[in-house]
């Protein structure tokens, strides 16, 4: 057994799955405020992605206020998307708002392809691709940025939760009707939510831009993004993180050790397989909150 | 007046509990199985083809997710993948010789087999947490689809569908091919029908509203859940199977991917959950208009002398049935068949209803 070679797995493996928590983490904001799964995030992110590109190739202007704007333009879709779509449905059953949100998704994906084209694009961020050695070990640069930032953008959730607006999310999250009773504005508080879900797709989108590229794949991130929520505890951002690590990990050194045995391609499998143990053994996640369901 | 609820008294219960409570709603019925009947000879046979065939398969397949979705409330996002199993093991064993009759049987019992795994999941979690189990389990299917060379010929390659034939004739012409849909669409459509007005039905309905509830009433909605997922199954197997050997004539991976399965839970729920007629509203719709659509686009922008580009045109469809699917749940959370029973109610009464105000 070669540890340099699986040291080298495991860590890349971890960078990895922080880019996956930084999407799981606009999944996680969404769901603890208002319990709606939002399998609208590739969309989102694909959007987020699109929108830096065209604020900076397109229309010229330099990176460092290109993104800043995107993220302001997409708090603003963020918002919309909520006050349009999401509120007209809040209370209806879960199968509905899914389906609600798979119609956004489709939707977001065909007008942004409509609108700039499926050609793979890069964000250029100026990060060099040259790999960087730690010792005998091989780290991509661009996935060590995008870690940095996702606990960077951790770090800043964690903060922002101990603001008053903050306390306010936590308590909307914590119970809808008690939080209405006491004068917090409910569907304000979800909007936020939604508008900073919108803003963490800009990160990830622009982070997953540049390591895969701007098309359409970005959206094919779901499905991680979904196992990376799943496994955290829908409502918890700390398990977002340490969820993404771990499959990270787990898909990076399990695919080495399958891929020769089934021929390739086993990392769907890997993850799939992560979302089904998740959920027949632990529902809830490792620190989502266990819901008691009365009859 | 389209409608007649005059002279209609349900003295017993054998006629309240009819399919069809009103005669003019069991005339329309009728009705529209004749015109089902005729198309052949009404229908040019490429819309016959293209159009017609393909909303009737579908729509039998969405009866058959609106079965465990609408009736038994369990989420199911992987019903592409159950139609695969019956698509690949009907066709494997018509290839093998078996008979069409019996290689359609074989398929769809294979999906009820592998459908049940689903229920499992079903058993342990339900809601958002079902959904994305299939989900997942709908990607497992789908690597297992791909990387098995037995199954479907490996990764890019597709299987040829044999000739369909009943009873020893062989079916090739168009008109054979619509009639084969047409009479697998109204055999599960009349199943679907009568389904609320059995006890399995009844208890489906009380699983879905809520199953611990159902439990304590004395219905074992571990055995119902379990015979959803398995008869929902069959009828996916066999419409997937039909789909290869009428519509595609080949069977890829790729026809059953996930995509196909959110296509599919969008017909049922644009449809209305647990409304037959939803459904058949609700296919046309997924799988017609975005279509139309992009023919408008065309149209107008050739008259208005604009050029539009071809990567634009060839992603409108999908922007265009991503916005159907929001606009309706925004409309009407039930669906089109909710719409339609809305219109239907007012004018059964219509115009009386506008004496007594």
């Amino acid at each position: 057994m070669d540890w340099v070679f699986l040291s080298e797995l495991a860590i890349n493996g971890a960078l990895t799955g922080l880019l996956y928590s930084l999407f799981a983490i606009g999944l996680v904001l969404i769901y603890k405020a208002s319990s709606v799964p939002n399998l609208a995030q590739g969309g989102l992110t694909m959007v987020g992605a699109y929108v830096v590109l065209a604020l900076s190739h397109d229309a010229g202007l330099p990176l460092w206020l290109a993104i800043p704007l995107a993220a302001v333009i997409m708090f603003g879709l963020g918002f919309g998307i909520e006050r349009v779509a999401l509120r007209r449905l809040a209370g209806r059953p879960v199968v509905m708002i899914l389906m609600l949100t798979l119609g956004l998704d489709i939707f977001l994906r065909g007008t942004t392809l409509a609108i700039w084209g499926g050609t793979s694009r890069s964000v250029d961020l100026g990060v060099s691709y040259e790999p960087l050695f730690l010792g005998d070990i091989f780290i991509s640069r661009i996935h060590l940025v995008g870690a940095g930032v996702a606990l960077a953008l951790f770090v800043a959730f964690m903060l922002f939760f101990r603001t008053r607006t903050g306390i306010k999310l936590r308590a909307i999250a914590d119970d809808y009707m008690a939080s209405w009773s006491v004068g917090i504005s409910v569907e304000r508080g979800v909007g936020l939510s939604w508008a900073l879900a919108s803003v963490v797709a800009v990160a990830a989108g622009v982070i997953w831009g540049e390591v895969q590229g701007v098309d359409q794949a970005l959206s094919l991130l779901l499905l991680k993004g979904l196992t990376v929520a799943v496994l955290g505890g829908l409502d918890s951002i700390l398990g977002a993180v340490i969820a993404g690590i771990i499959l990270g990990v787990v898909e990076n050194v399990g695919a080495d050790f399958l891929d020769p045995l089934v021929g390739g391609g086993s990392r769907e499998l890997i993850v799939a397989a992560v979302l089904i143990l998740t959920v027949m053994i632990r529902p809830h996640g490792l620190f989502g909150r266990h819901d008691i369901e009365r009859v | 007046m389209f409608y007649r609820l005059s002279g209609v008294h349900h003295a017993n219960y054998v006629s309240d509990s009819r399919i069809f409570k009103v005669p003019a709603d069991r005339n329309l019925a009728v009705f529209i199985f004749l015109i089902g009947l005729a198309a052949p000879f009404i229908i040019p046979s490429l819309y016959l083809n293209s159009y017609m065939l393909p909303w009737l398969i579908w729509t039998a397949a969405a009866l058959g997710l609106n079965l465990v979705t609408g009736w038994a409330g369990q989420l199911h996002l992987g019903y592409a993948a159950v139609m695969a199993v019956g698509a690949y093991s009907a066709i494997h064993a018509a290839r093998f010789g078996v008979p069409w009759e019996f290689a359609l049987i074989i398929g769809g019992l294979t999906s009820s087999v592998i459908g049940s795994l689903f229920a499992f999941a079903a058993l342990r979690v339900k809601g958002l947490y079902l959904a994305l189990t299939t989900l997942a389990m709908q990607f497992v299917m789908d690597w297992v689809l791909t990387h098995s060379p037995a199954i479907s010929g490996g990764s890019h390659a597709s299987l040829q569908s044999p000739t369909l034939a009943f009873l020893g004739q062989d079916i090739t012409s168009d008109t054979g091919f619509y009639y084969v849909a047409f009479g697998w669409c109204v055999l599960v459509t009349i199943f679907m029908l009568n389904l609320k007005r059995t006890g399995l039905g009844r208890a489906l309905v009380a699983v879905r509203e809520k199953d611990f509830a159902a439990a304590i009433l004395g219905v074992n909605s571990f055995y119902y859940k379990i015979l959803a997922f398995a008869t929902s199954s069959f009828i996916a197997g066999v419409s997937g199977a039909l789909l290869v050997a009428t519509f595609f004539f080949l069977a890829a991976p790729e026809q059953f991917s996930v995509t196909v399965s959110i296509q599919v839970l969008a017909m049922v729920i644009v449809g209305g959950l647990g409304s037959v007629i939803g459904s058949y509203f609700g296919v046309a719709l997924i799988l017609l208009v975005p279509g139309l659509v992009n023919g408008l686009v065309v149209t107008v922008s050739e008259g208005l002398g604009m050029q539009i580009n071809v990567e634009t045109l060839a992603h409108i469809p999908n922007a265009v049935y991503g916005a159907l699917i929001v606009i309706i749940l925004l409309i009407e959370p039930l669906g089109l068949g909710k719409l339609y029973g809305n219109i239907r109610d007012y004018l059964m009464v219509w115009p009386f209803d506008q004496f007594k105000k």
